[in-house]
């Protein structure tokens, strides 16, 4: 594949995609954990995303956005720095999944799929993330918290809210 | 971080290096580790099936369908290459246990895959972990690249001339329906994850048109062992059929949720009471969901049942991926019910009409009447609906859907049919809209 001359993505992501375009026995495999790591760098899918993407998988944009749109993890809009992502579903539920989103939406001021208007913080309820033994469990980006209380997750939005006043 | 629960009736043969740090490849070398791998290459093909038959296993991922059969379906000639595809999509509700495996110890994922890619003659496996395990993954990456390092994998493993392996470690994106394992390939491809038609099946056609064996984390974690304490030694562990140890994750109203490894066939009874420590806060046993969200509930009356395949079946329930959820008596079982289909509403891929409509008509008829504008006749049009799914579906999403709800309604009718006149049990988990409200359909 021809190299991508002006990548909107770090050297290092660059040159990760130039590997993952290569390893599969069809390239187009690379495209899901593309929009993924391409997600984490970026914050989001955007245009510039879905074109350069499709460029290095020799697919149409179209392709690729009919993809993106059919997994829940990837998104088309900015969200807050930190994603703090609530399950609520059975295994959390039962152990008090419901009111840790509650208090989130107090304690952040924002509803589901909102950003903080300082853009630190965005909330989601979503569904099990397999730590229902740990339950409840809350996801903020990709590191799980769990056998949470109010009080215990107030702690970890302060250990977030700490490190970017550093 | 996910703490790791214990108990005397354990019986430990898949996690027994939980805690000992064999994520290091040393210290997984240390404990046997990639002996059985290289036992399978001295041994071949025919010995590595014929032990996986004596074993009993049965696949962990939720049918039970026993592995030793499962890889000797695969052709031994074909045009096409052959893959090994392990689903660590792990997202039925309830179901913690690959995540531990994963963490704990990846190489025996890896060498599992390599035993199963041995003896159906494939030279390349792939690890497909759900998005959201990131850290699992970057575990599991690390484990595939010392492997790499030591000649575990790339050509002539082990030092055996011509005998090669490769694996590919792969993350989803947010899908419950990718870990049913025809979408899994479409995922793994790079597509929608939308289910195939079979047949043909995978093991004929699989990823990329080539045959392919698809089995789930643990399962596959199952292999190394088997093949170094043999077939028989590990069948014995459990009961008829049902070989082995599995490992269970009991969640919920327990005292000590976790996952434990227990032999086949165990008591219900003995896990949650005695394994989990019995109900939190000394309370009464109302339910169980006994093997991840899409199994048909049971009643506290209905406990003394042994965990495996056959027993739960005849129960008129499953063993799923053996995710066992607990509930105690403040649970309103019509909340319970409106909270799980609205996960499978939620995941519903939308090809076939009877799961994309059932789903949310369920889910719709379901929010009102929890809101409190139900009535009787409700009962019966999400019982109708329900048994209108039933084998109606591409794939199993709309049996997982329709079999939990045809639980809840008909072994706790009389508990909808109070919530009608105003009996509820305790405070409500899922804050009540009040009916009239614009009905926020929940997350999604
Ligand atoms: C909707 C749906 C979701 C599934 N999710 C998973 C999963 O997350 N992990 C898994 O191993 N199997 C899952 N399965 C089962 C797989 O289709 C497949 O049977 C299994 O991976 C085979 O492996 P086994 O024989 O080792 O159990 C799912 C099935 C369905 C219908
Ligand atoms: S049963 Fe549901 S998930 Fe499965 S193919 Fe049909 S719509 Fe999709
Ligand atoms: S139910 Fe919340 S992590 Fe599984």
């Amino acid at each position: 594949m021809a190299t991508i001359s002006q990548s909107i993505f770090s050297p290092a992501t660059a040159a990760r995609f130039d590997k993952l375009a290569t390893i599969y026995p069809v390239k187009r495999s690379a495209l899901v954990p593309m929009l993924l790591y391409a997600q984490d760098e970026v914050g989001y899918v955007s245009d510039a995303v879905v074109r350069e993407i499709a460029e290095r998988l020799d697919l149409l944009e179209l392709d690729v956005r009919n993809v993106l749109s059919y997994y829940s993890m990837l998104r088309t809009q900015p969200a807050g720095k930190y994603n703090v992502q609530v399950c609520t579903n059975i295994s959390c539920m039962l152990r008090g999944g419901f009111e840790l989103l509650d208090h989130c939406k107090d304690r952040l001021g924002i509803d589901h799929k909102e950003t903080t208007p300082d853009g630190l913080f965005s909330l989601e309820e979503v569904e099990c993330i397999g730590a229902c033994c740990w339950a409840p469990a809350v996801q903020v980006n990709y590191d799980f918290h769990d056998d949470l209380t109010p009080v215990k997750l107030d702690a970890v939005l302060d250990s977030y809210r700490a490190r970017e006043a550093k | 971080m996910p703490t790791l629960a214990s108990h005397p009736d354990e019986v430990k043969v898949l996690s027994r290096r939980f805690g000992l740090g064999a994520a290091n490849i040393d210290k997984y070398l240390e404990m046997d580790g990639y002996k059985a791998a290289q036992k399978a290459i001295a041994e071949g093909p025919d010995w590595i099936i014929n032990t996986m038959k004596a074993s009993g296993l049965r696949g962990r991922g939720g049918a039970g369908f026993p592995t030793g059969m499962k890889w000797s379906f695969v052709p031994k000639v074909s045009e096409k290459p052959k893959y090994i595809l392990v689903n660590g999509d792990e997202s039925e509700p309830g179901t913690c246990k690959d995540h531990l495996i994963f963490r704990e110890d990846p190489h025996s994922i890896i060498e599992g895959t390599m035993i199963a890619g041995l003896s159906v003659g494939a030279k390349m496996g792939f690890i497909y972990l759900r998005g959201e395990y990131r850290y699992l993954l970057n575990i599991m990456e690390k484990a595939v690249a010392d492997a790499y390092s030591r000649g575990f994998l790339g050509k002539n493993i082990f030092g055996n001339q011509g005998v090669d392996f490769d694996i590919i470690t792969q993350t989803g994106a947010g899908a419950y329906e990718v870990g049913e394992e025809s979408a899994l390939m479409e995922s793994l491809e790079g597509k929608r994850g939308v289910p195939r038609i079979r047949p043909p099946f995978p093991a004929v056609v699989g990823l990329y048109g080539g045959p392919t064996v698809i089995n789930n984390a643990e399962t596959i974690a199952n292999a190394p062992h088997i093949l170094l304490m043999g077939g028989e030694a590990y069948a014995k562990l459990g009961t008829e059929r049902n070989g082995g140890t599995r490992l269970f994750g009991i969640s919920g109203h327990v005292e000590r949720p976790g996952v434990y490894e227990l032999p086949m066939g165990y008591s219900l009874r003995k896990a949650i009471y005695d394994v989990a420590g019995g109900i939190r806060g000394g309370k009464k046993l109302k339910a169980v969901v006994p093997g991840g969200a899409s199994c048909p509930v049971l009643r506290a009356d209905e406990i003394d049942v042994g965990l495996d395949f056959d027993q739960m079946a005849k129960a008129g329930t499953m063993l799923g991926s053996g995710g066992i959820v607990v509930l105690d008596e403040t649970v309103s079982m019509v909340e319970f019910a409106l909270r799980t289909i609205r996960f499978y509403q939620h995941e519903s891929c939308g090809w076939c009409i009877p799961c994309r409509e059932g789903t949310d008509w369920i889910k719709k008829t379901l929010t009102r009447f929890h809101a409190g504008g139900g009535t009787k006749k409700d009962i019966d049009s999400v019982q109708y609906i329900a048994e209108n799914m039933l084998g109606r579906t591409f794939c199993p999403l709309g049996d997982a859907a329709a079999m939990p709800t045809l639980g809840f309604v008909k072994k706790f009718r009389s508990e909808f049919e109070e919530y009608l006149n105003g009996v509820r049990v305790a405070s409500p988990l899922i804050k009540i809209t009040p009916v009239g409200a614009n009905v926020h359909a929940g997350a999604h």
